[in-house]
Order: C-alpha cells, then sequence, then structure tokens
C-alpha cells in the first residue's frame, strides 16, 4: 500500500508542475499571439495574411495546452485524493509498516479517530492540506468557462501552491515513510486531546478555510499579473471567500470549543501562538469582506484589497509555519521539525513574486477616489479595515514579541493573555461601535441629522441596559449588578454588552425601517416584510445577522469577568458549593476499556434545595499513548456553565480531586457562531428580484397598477 | 432628548476620548486590595513554569511539580503584604521573566504595549488624511449643457436611489 501512496505523491507532483509550467507557457505565447495578430491585423489592413494566420495556428495551440494544464490540474486532485485514502486504508489496516501510522494510531482506536488520523500528525495533515488545495482546484478549473483566461491564471497560481506542498510531502515530510527493523505489533496511538469528537471536524474546517483563502489570492494574482479590468474578479471570487471564511470561523470556535470541552482549564481561548495563528487570517479576511464591498460599489480600495487578500493567504502559511516549525514555543505546536525551513522560504518566495507583479502592474489598479463627507459609509469602511489590521498587527505582535525580545534584550519573556486583555479588547471595542455606527451610514454622504435621528433610540436603550445592568442585584445572575468601578474587567464587560445592545437596536432598527416600507406598500405583515426584505438583498440583511452573531459572541466574552472556580477533595457525602450550586460527591469508581482505563466521580447536583442534574466528570488513562486526559462534565444554561474537572486521585486516601468552573454566559459564544453562520449562509443565497410597479396600459386596465418582476 | 443629542454632537471627540480614558484609568486604579482578591489577580499576572503554559491559578494538573509551592509562595507574599511588584519581582529572580503572563512596562518591554497603540493612532491620523485628500479631489468637468445636481434636488435622488437599491 506505501508504495501506491508513494506512487501517487509522485504523480501528482508530476502533474502539478505540469500544469503549472505548461499554464504558464500557453498563457505566455496566448498573450504574444494576440498581441502579434492584432499588429499583422493592423498592418494588412484587416485582411488575413499569412504570418497572421500563422499567428492564429499558434494561438489555437497555445490554448491546446492551456487545455492539457487545466487538465492536469484535475488530476492532481484524483492523484492527491488516491495518496490520502491510501494512508485512511492504512490506518483501518493497522499497517504500523507506516512510520505515520505507527505513530499516530493504535489498534484499539475507534473507527471515527482512525479516519481522523489523516490530519493528526504532521505528514498527514500536509496531505490533507494539499488534497483541499487540489479538491478547491477541481472545483475552480471545472468551472473555468465562467473566464477562462482569468480561471487560467489562477489555476497556475494554484498550481504553483501546490507544487509547494507536494515537494514538501514527496522530500521533507513524506507519510508513507516505512518503519526500519522490526514492526511493532501496535501504534503509539492518538494523542489523548485529539481523541473527542470534535477533533474529528475541527481540522477538516479551519483546513477549509485556510486553504480557501488561496483561491481568492490566485485570482487576486491573476487579476494582477493579467491586468484584468474592472471588477468581475471581485465578483467572481466573493462567494468563495464569503464559504471560506464560514469554514475558517466554525474552524476557530470549533477549536475553542474543543479546548473549553477537552483541556480542562475552563477556559476556551488562551492566546496560544497556535490559537493566534488561526484568528490573524480570520482578522484580515473579515476585513476584506468589507473593504471589497468599497471596491465593487465604488471602485475604491483596489490596492489596498489586492494587498488584504495577500496578506490573509500569507497569514494562513504563516500560521502553519509557527505551528510546525518550533520557533515559537506553544503548548498546542503539534509538531516540531525542519519544514518550518521550507515554509520560510515558500513565505519570502510569495511575498517577492506577489511584491514584483503589484509594483510591476500596480498602475493598472490605480483609480480616482472621491468621498464627499466623512460621515460616509465609506469612511466607516475605512475605519473598520484599519481596526481589524490593527487587531490583527497585535496579535502578530504578541505572537513574535517573546522572539524579539530575546533578539534585543537577550531573553524571552510571556506574552499571554493579560497583555491581549490590555491591549487587544479596547480596539475591539472600538470595533463594536463602528459595528453599530457603519450599518446606518449612507453611501457617499449622511447628513447628521439622519445620523442622529436613527442613532437615538438604539443609543439610548443601551444607556438603558448599562444603567439596567449596574442597579440589578447581583443575585439575579452573573451579568446583573454590574460595578464597573469595582474592577477593570468588569468596565469592560459592562461596556461590550452595552454596545453589544447598541449594535443589537441598530441592526434591528434596519431590519424594522425597511421591513415597514415592503408593508406599507405590499400590505403583508412585518415578519413576512422583514423575511422579503432579506431575500431582496440577502448579502446586506445576512451581513447584519452575521453582526448580530458577532454580537453574541461578544456578549459570550463578557461573561469571562464573572467566573468563578473551585478547587476540592471529595469523599463519599462530601460537599462542595459554588455560586447558586451545591455539589454532593455521592460516589467515585474506576473502569477498564480497550483502548484507555478511567476514574470519574457521581455527583448530585443541587440548586435551592433541589436536586437539578448529576455529573460524572472523567479522567481517561490512555494504554497506547501512555498519557492521561480530562473529560469535564458541563451544565450548560444560558446564564452559565457549571463546569467540573476530574483532576486526579490524593494518593494517600484515594479521594478524587475536583475542580469546578462557574463560567458566565459562554453558551453565548456557541450560539453566536450559529447565527453568524447562518447569517453567511443568507448571504450566500441569490438575491430575489425586486418587485416594480408600472403602470398598466391605459386600453387593458384604466385604473389599476400590475405588479411584475424585474430581471436580476 | 434631541437637545442632549444636540450638545453630544457638538463637544469635541477629543473631550469625549479624554472622558473615556480617564474613566478607564480611574477604574484600572480602583481595584479591591484585600488578599484574596490580590491572590486572584496577581496569580492571574503569572505563570505556571512547569512548561504547561498556563496561568498559574488556571494549572489544572495534579501532581504539577511547580504550581502548588508557588501558589503557597504567592499566598505567603500576599499575606505578608508584600507590594505587587515586590511579588513580581521576587518571582522574576527565583523563577525568570517567563513566569510573567505578560510583559512588564519597563525597559524594552513597554514596546509591546506602546506600538500597538502607536499604530493605531498613526492609522487613524492617517485615514483621516487620505479621507480629507479624497473629499478635496475636484469634481471631473461636465459635459457642456449639463449642470450638477445640488441641495435638496440632489438629497432627493438620494433618498430614492437608497429606496431603490437597497430594499
Amino acid at each position: 500500500m506505501a508504495e501506491i501512496g508513494s506512487f501517487a505523491l509522485l504523480l501528482a507532483l508530476a502533474l502539478s508542475a505540469y500544469s503549472f509550467i505548461a499554464g504558464i507557457v500557453a498563457l505566455a505565447f496566448q498573450s504574444r499571439a494576440s498581441s502579434s495578430l492584432s499588429l499583422a491585423l493592423q498592418g494588412s489592413g484587416g485582411v488575413v495574411s499569412s504570418e497572421s494566420s500563422f499567428i492564429t495556428t499558434l494561438r489555437r495551440g497555445s490554448e491546446r495546452m492551456g487545455e492539457t494544464a487545466r487538465r492536469a490540474g484535475i488530476a492532481t486532485f484524483a492523484a492527491v485524493l488516491l495518496a490520502s485514502v491510501v494512508l485512511v486504508i492504512c490506518a483501518f489496516r493497522d499497517d504500523f509498516s507506516i512510520a505515520y501510522i505507527l505513530h499516530h494510531s493504535n489498534r484499539d482506536l475507534p473507527g471515527p479517530y482512525k479516519f481522523a488520523v489523516l490530519w493528526s500528525g504532521q505528514e498527514g495533515s500536509l496531505l490533507f492540506w494539499s488534497l483541499l488545495l487540489a479538491a478547491y482546484g477541481f472545483v475552480l478549473r471545472l468551472r473555468y468557462k465562467t473566464d477562462a483566461r482569468l480561471f487560467a491564471y489562477a489555476s497556475v497560481v494554484l498550481s504553483g501552491v501546490q507544487i509547494f506542498f507536494l515537494l514538501l510531502l514527496n522530500f521533507a515530510a513524506h507519510p508513507f515513510a516505512i518503519v526500519e527493523g522490526t514492526i511493532p505489533a501496535d501504534g503509539n496511538g492518538l494523542n489523548p486531546l485529539l481523541q473527542y469528537p470534535e477533533m474529528v471536524i475541527h481540522p477538516p474546517m479551519l483546513y477549509l478555510g485556510y486553504v480557501g483563502f488561496t483561491i481568492p489570492f490566485a485570482f487576486a494574482l491573476g487579476a494582477l499579473i493579467m491586468k484584468y479590468p474592472g471588477e468581475k474578479w471581485i465578483h467572481i471570487t466573493r462567494r468563495w471567500t464569503m464559504v471560506t471564511w464560514a469554514f475558517l470561523t466554525c474552524g476557530v470556535f470549533l477549536g475553542a470549543h474543543w479546548a473549553y470541552s477537552v483541556l480542562g482549564w475552563g477556559g476556551y481561548w488562551g492566546w496560544d501562538p497556535v490559537e493566534n495563528a488561526s484568528l490573524m487570517p480570520w482578522l484580515t479576511g473579515t476585513a476584506f469582506l468589507h473593504s471589497v464591498m468599497m471596491q465593487e460599489k465604488r471602485g475604491m480600495l483596489k490596492m489596498w484589497n489586492m494587498w488584504l487578500v495577500f496578506a490573509t493567504f500569507w497569514l494562513a502559511i504563516l500560521g502553519t509555519f509557527l505551528t510546525r516549525s518550533g520557533i515559537i514555543s506553544s503548548v498546542h505546536a503539534f509538531a516540531q521539525s525542519s519544514i518550518g525551513d521550507w515554509f520560510a522560504w515558500f513565505l519570502c518566495i510569495t511575498l517577492v513574486v506577489f511584491v514584483f507583479f503589484f509594483f510591476k502592474n500596480k498602475s493598472h489598479l490605480r483609480t480616482e477616489h472621491k468621498l464627499e463627507s466623512l460621515v460616509s459609509r465609506e469612511s466607516s469602511f475605512l475605519f473598520n479595515n484599519l481596526l481589524f489590521v490593527l487587531l490583527c498587527f497585535t496579535v502578530l505582535w504578541g505572537t513574535w514579541f517573546p522572539k524579539i525580545s530575546e533578539l534585543v534584550q537577550g531573553n524571552k519573556v510571556t506574552v499571554g493573555a493579560p497583555f491581549y486583555n490590555r491591549v487587544a479588547i479596547p480596539v475591539a471595542l472600538l470595533l463594536l461601535i463602528l459595528t453599530a455606527v457603519g450599518p446606518l451610514l449612507a453611501w457617499r454622504k449622511t447628513s447628521l441629522e439622519s445620523l442622529k435621528r436613527n442613532f437615538m433610540w438604539p443609543t439610548i436603550g443601551a444607556i438603558a441596559v448599562a444603567i439596567f445592568l449596574m442597579i440589578t442585584p447581583q443575585s439575579w445572575g452573573s451579568a446583573f449588578g454590574l460595578k464597573p468601578w469595582q474592577d477593570i474587567s468588569y468596565f469592560y464587560s459592562l461596556m461590550a454588552i452595552s454596545l453589544s445592545v447598541l449594535v443589537t437596536l441598530t441592526v434591528a432598527s434596519e431590519f424594522y425601517r425597511g421591513g415597514r416600507v415592503i408593508s406599507k406598500h405590499t400590505g403583508q405583515g412585518m415578519f413576512a416584510s422583514m423575511v422579503q426584505l432579506t431575500h431582496r438583498n440577502t448579502r446586506r440583511y445576512g451581513g447584519y445577522i452575521v453582526h448580530f452573531g458577532v454580537v453574541v459572541v461578544i456578549i459570550g466574552f463578557a461573561g469571562a469577568a464573572f467566573n468563578q472556580d473551585k478547587e476540592m477533595e471529595m469523599g463519599y457525602g462530601d460537599k462542595m458549593t459554588i455560586g447558586p450550586y451545591t455539589l454532593i460527591c455521592r460516589s467515585y469508581t474506576d473502569d477498564d476499556a480497550p483502548n484507555y482505563a478511567s476514574e470519574w466521580a457521581v455527583l448530585d447536583v443541587y440548586k435551592g434545595g433541589k436536586q437539578i442534574d448529576t455529573m460524572t466528570p472523567v479522567r481517561r488513562f490512555y494504554k497506547a499513548s501512555q498519557q492521561t486526559s480530562t473529560m469535564p462534565d458541563i451544565r450548560s444554561s444560558l446564564n452559565e456553565d457549571l463546569y467540573i474537572v476530574f483532576e486526579g486521585l490524593n494518593q494517600d486516601n484515594g479521594h478524587p480531586i475536583l475542580k469546578a468552573h462557574l463560567n458566565a454566559l459562554v453558551m453565548w459564544i456557541w450560539m453566536g457562531v450559529w447565527i453568524m453562520l447562518i447569517g453567511t449562509g443568507l448571504a450566500l443565497i441569490p438575491n430575489a428580484p425586486a418587485p416594480v410597479r408600472v403602470a398598466a396600459p391605459a386600453r387593458l386596465k384604466p385604473t389599476q397598477a400590475e405588479s411584475v418582476v424585474t430581471g436580476d | 432628548m434631541s437637545r442632549l443629542f444636540h450638545s453630544i454632537s457638538t463637544r469635541s471627540a477629543g473631550k469625549l476620548l479624554g472622558t473615556f480614558l480617564l474613566c478607564v484609568a480611574v477604574f484600572a486604579l480602583l481595584g479591591a486590595s484585600d488578599p484574596a482578591t490580590r491572590f486572584t489577580e496577581i496569580g492571574h499576572q503569572m505563570m505556571c513554569i512547569c512548561g504547561c503554559n498556563q496561568i498559574l491559578l488556571e494549572c489544572n494538573h495534579v501532581g504539577c511539580p511547580a504550581s502548588d509551592g508557588m501558589r503557597n509562595e504567592l499566598m505567603a507574599a500576599v499575606g505578608r503584604g508584600d507590594s505587587d511588584s515586590l511579588v513580581e519581582q521576587s518571582f522574576v529572580q527565583k523563577y525568570g521573566p517567563t513566569v510573567l503572563a505578560a510583559p512588564t512596562t519597563r525597559g524594552f518591554d513597554r514596546a509591546a504595549y506602546i506600538i500597538p497603540f502607536v499604530a493605531l493612532i498613526l492609522g487613524f491620523g492617517l485615514i483621516v488624511l487620505v479621507i480629507r485628500a479624497w473629499k478635496n479631489r475636484p469634481t471631473p468637468a461636465l459635459a457642456d449643457g449639463l449642470s450638477p445636481v445640488r441641495g435638496a434636488a440632489l438629497e432627493q435622488f438620494r433618498d430614492q436611489a437608497r429606496k431603490e437599491t437597497d430594499l
């Protein structure tokens, strides 16, 4: 099997290289043939001469060559898919002669995790990356008729990126490397932390996001190289970008949920370099999704968008470099090896290539920017982009600062959550203000009067909520009785919640105002009118729903200020009180399964003197890898999560040591993500054509107007 | 209420920003100072040095060779009434600078905090300049016989365009 996999990888590399080189040659000849043909026709006064027929033949030949390059790109997908299938089959067959399978699987590993072995280690995850890239390329090359020339350029760029990953797989991180000497009877097993259902879907989602940003980058670079006229490439890549963004969002938050559910420290985001690596392209990608509207609507920010899309792609690769090179220490950088050098070179090459073509063809991107007012949607997008890019820069700066500090002052420093809380939260709050104000601004110019009129009630609502949260008693729940003068974190939480209310109200007012207009014209109910409104401009109103999802997430983050925790050794009948909950230890025991042994406690949970639940936190010992892992038990509600971790046993008396966390508003984060994804899904739906009222010819219906439907 | 809004809108942005920053500073300085709160606060500014890369008070593995001892030391220091900076210094001397969860505000470490805010201010300044430059660009000349629409008529067309394109 290993031979088949290795051959498939070599074949994929050869096909990719052909697709790249033949694609370049074909495009070069096509360009030359086009310009020569027009010159020849001009010279012969429009009469077809022997010279022009030779050029036509040359052009046809280059088109045929381009077609073979496209087909080679498609065949690359087949070859990489074959290699991936072979690796998965090897995992299911417990083929420990392959080093990768030996190090990441074992006989008793459940089936879904054997499938997940494909992306659980260094080599496999690179193969998976290559597979996703080939799959995206496959779809792109099938849809080439949309604009054959632009797609051919994008295809060449994709092939270039694919070559890099296939070179890595063939020469630096071979997934089919054979074990030397005696083959062990069983494998080392999968890292226990990865043996969790979400780990089966988190990496694919994240990688779909990372890899997906190669597509807009490929189109952008292609458009830059060929000096593509107009904004069509933006229209072509809009859906790609949104889908990719949704995947990345999903991947980032699945990672957060996995950390929350598995790592057992009670949090979901630790500002670890690997987490930061996933956040950075998300931030620039989000900035791009906003600024691209400026280019579509007003033809502005062409250069800036080029840089944003490149930065997003580049940061995705940089994140992978951070994860795998070992250059920055991280708890869950899952592998350290020499492939960091390969990534460093690739980053340099892509930067040089992009900068070269940017400066060569930047005149093509020059536009006459004209703004009428500072108070306009255009300005809000500029500030929005500044804040997103600044947040990205802050995360990048914080991630690299230990290394910079080591170079400058000779010693490393830690840059953890307290740093980001101080620096990133104020910027994020500013961004939240802009999220509230932005939708109320019109393109070109907004009068201060209309801004005040639209902004007054949302602001009053937000201030009322802030006052309400301050004066209510704390016994009402985590977010009540907030005294911002007691702690800076309370101040930030109050600001975050109030601004979230402000955003929600502005979004609601946009739906209400639009719905009211439609309702007035059609006589429909308000809800039906709002649905129709959304369907008529799915991108705008889907975007508002995404904004609403973001504020729900932010409210969830704001809850972190009210978290509590308590640690206790608990024998039979021992009691622990945390917040409104009382936990009584009913029992503790152990169990044995083929893959792991486990210890667990049984706790009765009381609230207000009434038993409401029984919880069973577990600690597992995985036999193959000889590692332990906790499986916290989490009882979620809208107000708070009761999160219990089985930390271990007291060696003297055998009593379990349990840690209980009361994490406020965490469920809001996961709900917010769903709302964001629903909003993105809505934004992807094509707009419904807007009905237009036209007067019917007098001879047919003298008094009535008839409703007809416009085209696209 | 509209008067209130009018007065707010006429205040200078600088004053509002100043008030906001002052509030942040005041709230930052108004921390409760009982030993339990100080223990929690300082404990969340420190890292466990066992290699788990977790905040000291969030290090969750039983049998950790470092965190129990470090917590006891912190508890003792807070109990003695040592100032925050003294506690920090003693931990740095014993465990090295990586024990602090964030860079200090001394020496080169200050750059960690300054640079993002400098970038923010520069970015804001740059965008304001860009917007001004774009705003002051001359309007392209119109063909003969055409006159630009201005004032109320322009507003009317704008409203119409918004209604027809956004809904």
